[in-house]
């Protein structure tokens, strides 16, 4: 891998946060960070977004929970994780040997209340710079992405968890709505802090030798590449309308789907399916960004922020 | 990790193929048979996941692996097409395989189909440190049965298929008869979960302890995005646990199949 030129500053001021570079792995795809401690040092991201965190211990959705469709894939894990006070206890301190690393938790539930508790029992942890607030999970029965598909609902949810949090607080935005500024319009009145988007679309995939959809769960979010366009999509709009920062999300797989991402109007981006493919993604990436940042005379990455917007 | 060289590719039957690459870690600093290897298939501008295929010998000697896939889908059909000299990006070996115990001086070795292959090098190991191998292998047809002379060599073979073109006629399981069962210490199965619940309701009649490789549906193979769970018992608690970074292989009485 070669040398991020030094020439570049990489530097992006986010909400309290600094980060090194605009660059984290999405929530849900770097699970809590222990196994990519086995290929890189993670001092190296701008941020984690650690997997989505709810009150009780959840085991998830039954298998297959993945299916590969054309230029991305389906999942519905359906938020499988050890519930928060572990993740507090036993996740979050392992993150205290890189002091300068942010670390997001992204919290998920299925009523207003479990949200609240969560956020609650995140307050007494030193290890949370930031909350990404999961109104656009797909794959749960109740709660999620019903909070997320509801300008009204998802207002009084982030009205409420506002009051509650002691840090930061970034909304994460599904694309399963008719009208995606309304929604980050929304958000943004009640109190959000920040935008995160997109969650993954919703899709299925039948196995036509078994004339059934192939999830366990029958619908899953559909991320990676294919999903990209949309993404920018929804990131330059919502970026026009709003006035808080906006991380994007989508399909990233290089250093220039990143720079596409931030002249749309992104202030740093989340990368997701990426890491599954190749662990090493995100260094990089976060490579490939200063090598173009460097041949084509940008000094500064957030000189990026909105370029194509005009 | 990374990108390692193809030493040979050749089919062994119509769609079963085996690859041989140097390996991306050092073998000498340790692996364990059912291990699995996850292959990118293609650096193009398409998007697809890996492809876990499971270790099926080792040469530590020359650091090189072997594995035998089925090419099924669009992934593993790609894959056919590596030959010599090709350069190939491969994680691994990964996973939690079998293991061994000190004592056991005969075991069982239970294979279907393309579920064969992981036992070849687990064979090969008990063999060599004198443990006596007996393997039960089911395969559809006799134009499927594969790896039947690197099971031999290292000890009995038996052998059934679904239509009666080679050995038995009838599942793997309908080989694993008290008689048959007397003496094994311990057994290692690999194979469709059809079978490896029957083997685990079969040799829990044995009283005869073991351990089943799982496959389920993998994504990362590093235990990030969650998807390969299986149900685990395992003190007193049924959890989903990763078959790509706690397995593939688990004790078999902590594997909880659905009715």
């Amino acid at each position: 891998m070669n040398k991020s030129p030094n020439s570049v500053d990489m530097q992006v001021k986010f909400l309290s946060l600094t980060l090194k570079n605009p660059v984290m792995p999405a929530s849900g795809c770097f699970s809590f960070g222990q196994e990519m401690e086995n290929f890189y040092d993670l001092d190296l991201l701008g941020a984690v977004v650690v997997k989505a965190t709810t009150l009780e211990e959840r085991s998830g959705n039954k298998t297959p929970r993945l299916a590969e469709t054309p230029a991305g894939m389906l999942n519905s894990i359906g938020l499988q994780n050890p519930g928060v006070i572990q993740v507090i206890q036993e996740e979050l301190p392992r993150f205290r040997k890189y002091p300068n690393l942010p670390v997001i938790v992204n919290v998920a539930g299925t009523a207003v209340e479990d949200y609240v508790e969560v956020v609650e029992n995140l307050n007494k942890s030193p290890d949370v710079s930031a909350i990404e607030l999961n109104i656009s999970c797909p794959n749960v029965k109740c709660g999620g992405i019903q909070f997320g598909t509801d300008p009204t609902m998802a207002a009084g949810m982030v009205h409420t968890i506002k009051s509650v949090t002691k840090v930061p607080l970034i909304v994460k935005l599904s694309p399963n709505v008719t009208d995606i500024v309304e929604m980050a319009l929304a958000v943004e009145e009640a109190g959000a802090d920040a935008i995160s988007l997109i969650n993954t679309l919703i899709g299925m995939h039948i196995d036509i030798e078994k004339r059934r959809p192939l999830l366990a769960n029958g619908i899953g979010g559909l991320s990676g590449p294919a999903i990209k366009p949309v993404a920018v999509r929804m990131v330059y709009e919502v970026s026009s309308q709003v006035q808080i920062p906006v991380l994007g999300i989508g399909g990233i797989r290089t250093g220039q789907d990143v720079i596409e991402f931030m002249m749309a109007g992104a202030s740093a981006v989340q990368v997701g399916t990426a890491n599954f493919i190749d662990p090493m993604a995100c260094p990089r990436i976060i490579d490939e960004l200063a090598q173009w940042c460097d041949q084509h005379g940008v000094k500064k990455v957030t000189d990026l922020i909105g370029a194509a917007r005009g | 990790m990374g990108y390692v060289s193809v030493i040979a590719q050749e089919a062994l039957t119509a769609d079963v193929y085996s690859l041989t690459f140097e390996s991306p870690t050092d073998l000498s600093q340790g692996f364990e048979p059912g291990q699995f290897l996850h292959f990118r298939v293609t650096d193009s501008f398409d998007f697809t996941l890996r492809r876990p295929l499971s270790l099926c010998a080792a040469d530590v000697q020359n650091n090189q692996i072997t594995v035998v896939y089925r090419a099924q889908g669009e992934g593993t059909k790609r894959l056919t097409r590596l030959k010599a000299g090709d350069r190939v990006d491969v994680l691994g070996p990964l996973g939690h395989g079998f293991l061994t115990h000190q004592g056991d001086k005969k075991v069982l070795l239970i294979g279907g189909g393309i579920g064969v292959p992981p036992l070849v090098e687990l064979a090969r190991q008990f063999h060599e440190s004198q443990v006596r191998v007996v393997s039960a292998l089911g395969f559809a047809t006799q134009a499927q049965a594969i790896l039947l002379d690197e099971l031999s060599d290292c000890g009995s073979l038996f052998v059934a298929t679904q239509d009666g073109s080679l050995g038995q006629h009838g599942f793997v399981t309908q080989l694993l008869t008290e008689d048959f069962c007397a003496g094994i210490d311990r057994y290692y199965a690999c194979g469709p979960t059809s079978m490896l619940k029957a083997v685990q309701q079969v040799m829990r009649d044995r009283n005869i302890a073991g351990y089943l490789s799982l496959e389920e549906r993998m994504g990362c193979g590093i235990g990030i995005c969650v998807g390969c769970v299986h149900p685990i018992a395992r003190d007193g608690k049924v959890v989903n646990r990763k078959t790509c970074k706690e397995g593939p292989v688990f004790l078999a009485e902590e594997v909880i199949f659905d009715e």
